[in-house]
């Protein structure tokens, strides 16, 4: 293959590239601190449809749970006796001053709370809300 | 200048089931949920620039591992078990119900790990002195089994900026079956803690609580002189917070008495003895005691948890023993009410020992 063909396709390529990723929706990370039993923010805005990405930095000595999902949801974990959690990305246990990643895409506009269900953190305040963008 | 703990063995007992675990310690509950230590108590007392803490841990039955953490203010010199009657003692002395009391005993990874300073057991306690920051003894507590309460952290860091000395005792209810314990025998631990920093921790009662929950504790203080104390009993009122139960001297009977117990030889031959009763919502302790035996009535800010810890580069204070020459302190530390409760529904003591 010429030098010239090359650089032809090898501009094709680039262009295509440049125009899907312009339709392609843009990336989103979030962290949320995790200090003295709390989250911060507690208060978290998405748009539908985006990967994001949460950065949970556990600050304290003591292990979180970080489970986001509608009330149902909420409801089943409350009574749960998972020891831990990690395989499914909206749930997440963030182990005792570690960082821990999870990339969620949300489908369905409205708001979702985020709780830690270990015992008695919730009564804490461990609660948050992230509201999906239409 | 150094914390006047004395355990009052007899009290002990009687609040040992009931507020002793509070008292003493932070709660640390058990991976399996279990709660096996129904009850500890605590006693302070202070003479000669030396605490005398004595907790007691009370065997509730179950299996598995209970414990608690508590915050000292210096590094212990020597840990032994703690005579038999001293906090029941104390009890009888300023309650006008003296049997109910004096009976009622049964009452009782990383490199960011905190450093162990001492290990020992003590019937099926297993005792251990840390040393580090709150992450660094959270990290530890984690790390050994035990499941702190979501306000451990913050409450962890409040005791570290002042002392980053704590005791961690784990009750191993196998071992107590093993050793033929029955549920209500009390495990009384004494420690010797030579400091010129004199407090009573009373936040850490309300450890693992919710805002509602009431702490009651009844705390102990065994002086030379009567003592300056900060927060001031009463300054929330009867019914709400710190109440002045007591304040005389010693008499000679509760002093002899004392000083006949194990370890107790340090009592001195005169004291005062003030009895402060804790009975409020766990929100609103935040704070701990402050105690100046010294005679200069100006109880520190900094050790009631009022003001922040600023370490300076300024000479250390005078040696309490200047002070103590003549001062005698003894702190009893005795929750009660959260032990009654403990006792009638069965749910985990979360005070910490």
């Amino acid at each position: 293959m010429s030098r010239a063909l090359r650089t032809a396709i090898a501009v094709a390529l680039l262009g295509v590239a440049t125009v899907a990723g312009g339709c392609a929706p843009a990336a989103m990370r979030v962290t949320i601190r995790i200090h003295y039993s709390a989250f911060d923010p507690t208060e978290i805005a998405v748009p539908r449809g985006v990967p994001v990405t949460f950065v949970l930095v556990n600050e304290d000595p003591i292990d979180h749970e970080w489970l986001i999902g509608d009330e149902a949801f909420h409801e089943r974990h409350r009574h749960g006796t998972h020891e831990a959690h990690g395989a499914v990305p909206n749930e997440v246990t963030v182990p005792a001053l570690e960082t821990v990643e999870t990339t969620i895409t949300f489908v369905d506009p409205g708001p979702v709370q985020y709780i830690c269900h270990l015992p008695g953190h919730e009564e804490y305040g461990m609660v948050g809300t992230v509201t999906v963008g239409g | 200048m150094r914390r006047p703990w004395l355990s009052l063995a007899a009290a002990a007992a009687a609040l040992l089931a009931t507020a002793a675990p509070t008292l003493a310690c932070g709660g640390l509950i058990g991976p399996n949920g279990a709660v096996n230590l129904l009850r500890t108590t605590t006693f302070a007392g202070y003479h000669d620039g030396v605490e005398h803490y004595v907790t007691a841990f009370e065997f509730a039955g179950g299996g598995g591992a209970f414990g608690s953490i508590v915050p000292l203010p210096d590094v212990p010199t020597n840990v032994e078990r703690g005579g038999d009657w001293t906090l029941q003692r104390l009890v009888r002395e300023t309650d006008p119900a003296p049997e109910a009391a004096f009976f009622a005993v049964g009452a009782a990874d990383s490199a960011r790990e905190a450093e162990v300073l001492l290990e020992t057991t003590i019937d099926a306690l297993d005792i251990t002195i840390l040393r580090g920051g709150g992450d660094e003894v959270g990290l530890w507590a984690k790390n050994h089994g035990f499941r702190l309460p979501p306000d451990a952290p913050e409450v962890l860091d409040f005791y570290a900026d002042r002392s980053p000395i704590f005791m961690a005792a784990a009750f191993d209810a196998d071992a107590a079956a093993e050793r033929g314990q029955a549920i209500g025998d009390g495990t009384p631990v004494h420690l010797t803690i030579p400091t010129d920093n004199p407090w009573v921790p009373l936040r850490i009662l309300a450890l693992g609580k919710q805002a509602s929950e009431t702490v009651e504790a009844d705390v102990y203080l065994l002086t030379d002189e009567r003592p300056a104390l900060l927060p001031k009993a009463g300054a929330f009122g009867e019914s709400d917070g710190l109440i002045l139960d007591h304040s005389a001297s010693a008499s000679d009977g509760l002093l002899a008495d004392l000083r006949s117990d194990a370890g107790m030889g340090w009592v001195p031959t005169g004291a005062w003895l003030t009895k402060i009763v804790v009975d409020a919502p766990a929100d609103a302790i935040d704070f701990d005691l402050a105690i100046d035996a010294t005679g200069a009535g100006k109880p520190s800010t900094v050790d009631a948890g009022y003001a922040p810890f600023r370490p300076t580069n300024h000479a250390p204070r005078s040696p309490i023993a200047l002070y103590l020459l003549a001062a005698a302190v003894l702190v009893v530390l005795v929750p009660v009410a959260l032990e009654r409760a403990a006792r009638g529904t069965g749910r985990p003591p979360l005070a910490g020992a």
